[in-house]
């Protein structure tokens, strides 16, 4: 089975059909704008809260800790109810788009990012935090050249959150409304391939999908040695 | 960030300038009918069409929060109900097929070849044989209930494990009594598609009360403002045109016709 949905994946791939590539498309521009967002949010406000100091802290760090275990499935309800026409930003045209994916996915991937950058930094302050010898806000300013000292854990942190994004349904089936041609993400049709009882061919899709997320990582790595 | 925005717009580019969203459901979704007749119509008025295939219910409620534009449902009462309440206008008849009862070849409730559908959920009950219910408040779960209150039975408090709400789709509900040798109450089209039957066939089928009718309506623009009257209006009028009959008529599942145009076709 798992030899046979090989060989269709590939098959499917050098097919070079066009639906399928748009798919593929689609779900790589999502699931990266959406993980951009969330480095982009969490890998600094990681850091800041593993340097930083103030009363309360400890509770903060257990609250977004939390979220790390948000349902997709509840983040896309409430998502919903905020982008419906009836919601309070239903004027924004938001829903079933692309875009409402993004967000839907960002919310999801931004603790993870938050919460392996928090750790990588931990550990460079406690190596380095002696010498960089700064208290209160002041300790704000160390968190980039902290960063700088661990690319490796950045790097995991925002590859954890592609591979949050890239992997999740739950949220974009309901915000996104899984549309033909226009919603529709790998993972969203491995759902309703298998809901069709297409089985194998879900499958294929779902090699094709495992594949993708193997050439991000493989990039990313590349990437990160060559920068070295 | 710029990365991810120069990645995020040709997609968002891409989109058509003038499309309507539908909300209809699982069973024109999943029988691949969509696919067949959006081309058609885009074709013919350069509307496209995004169509959110969920259960009746839930693309009521959609057109209820002005998310759809167009609801392509089959739950007759429901839908009456949803035009009384203001939420929809300009109802129409567009096609129907009919349901079908799926059961395991072995049979154990022994109903296969019957035409009467109550009599057969009697015997299902009777045995105590598997039944999935999708359990889902979509048109076809709509209409087994009516089944079951017609037996005079209620499978829900009836106990001994043999009714299973497994809460999803039409194909879902067919994976499922494939996977349990249950039966199951299911639209032809879906059937027709459905791939990985086991030994699943048909036991009773040709009753009256199976009849399964689709309407569409309109939501009411008056109550959504954001609701493409115009392009909406379009699409349920090429529905029942003749052009758009004859491409519902045209759908063929391995060579059998699916959906029946209302007004014949």
């Amino acid at each position: 089975m798992i030899l046979a949905a090989l060989a269709d994946a590939l098959g499917l791939l050098l097919a070079g059909d066009a639906t399928l590539w748009g798919i593929i498309g689609l779900s790589l521009s999502v699931s990266l704008a959406a993980s951009g967002i969330a480095a982009l949010v969490g890998v600094p406000a990681g850091a800041a809260l593993a340097v930083v100091r103030f009363p309360g802290r400890r509770g903060v760090v257990v609250a977004v800790n939390a979220l790390l275990g948000l349902p997709p499935v509840v983040v896309g309800l409430a998502l919903y109810l905020l982008l419906s026409r009836a919601g309070p930003l239903g004027g924004l045209g938001l829903l079933f788009t692309p875009a409402a994916m993004v967000l839907a996915q960002a919310v999801l991937a931004t603790p993870v990012v938050r919460a392996l950058a928090h750790r990588a930094a931990a550990g460079a302050w406690a190596a380095l935090g002696d010498e960089l010898q700064m208290d209160g806000a002041g300790r704000l300013r160390a968190v980039p050249v902290l960063l700088r000292t661990v690319p490796g854990g950045v790097l995991t942190a925002v590859l954890a959150g592609f591979g949050r994004t890239v992997s999740e349904v739950g949220a974009i089936l309901v915000v996104g409304g899984n549309i033909a041609g226009h919603t529709r993400t790998m993972t969203t049709a491995v759902a309703l391939e298998t809901a069709r009882g297409n089985l194998p061919f879900a499958l294929a899709l779902g090699v094709v999908l495992l594949g993708i997320s193997l050439g991000v990582n493989a990039v990313a790595f590349a990437v990160a040695r060559g920068g070295r | 960030m710029l990365l991810a925005l120069m990645l995020v717009l040709p997609v968002q580019a891409r989109a058509q300038s003038r499309f309507i969203t539908v909300a209809s459901t699982t069973s024109t979704e999943q029988s691949g009918l969509f696919a067949h007749l959006l081309p058609a119509f885009t074709q013919a008025t350069g509307i496209g069409v995004r169509v959110v295939a969920v259960g009746t219910g839930q693309a009521l409620k959609l057109g209820e929060r002005g998310d759809a534009d167009v609801v392509l449902v089959h739950d007759r009462a429901a839908e009456l109900r949803f035009v009384a309440a203001g939420w929809g206008v300009g109802r129409r008849e567009v096609m129907h097929n009919d349901f079908v009862l799926i059961g395991p070849q072995s049979d154990p409730a022994g109903v296969m070849g019957g035409r009467d559908t109550v009599e057969a959920f009697h015997r299902v009950a009777a045995a105590r044989a598997p039944f999935i219910t999708r359990g889902d408040d979509s048109g076809t779960n709509a209409a087994e209930l009516r089944f079951w209150r017609d037996a005079g039975i209620d499978p829900k408090t009836a106990g001994g494990g043999w009714y299973r709400d497994i809460g999803g789709g039409m194909v879902a509900a067919l994976n499922a009594a494939a996977g349990m040798g249950a039966y199951t109450l299911s639209d032809r089209g879906t059937w027709l598609a459905f791939a990985n039957r086991a030994d699943l066939t048909i036991v009773v089928e040709g009753d009256l009360q199976l009849f399964n009718q689709y309407g569409a309506m309109l939501v009411n623009p008056a109550r959504h403002p954001s609701v493409k009257a115009a392009e909406g209006q379009a699409f349920i009028d090429w529905l029942v045109s003749p052009d758009g009959r004859a491409v519902i008529a045209g759908y063929r599942v391995g060579g059998e016709q699916v959906f029946f145009p209302e007004g014949g076709g």
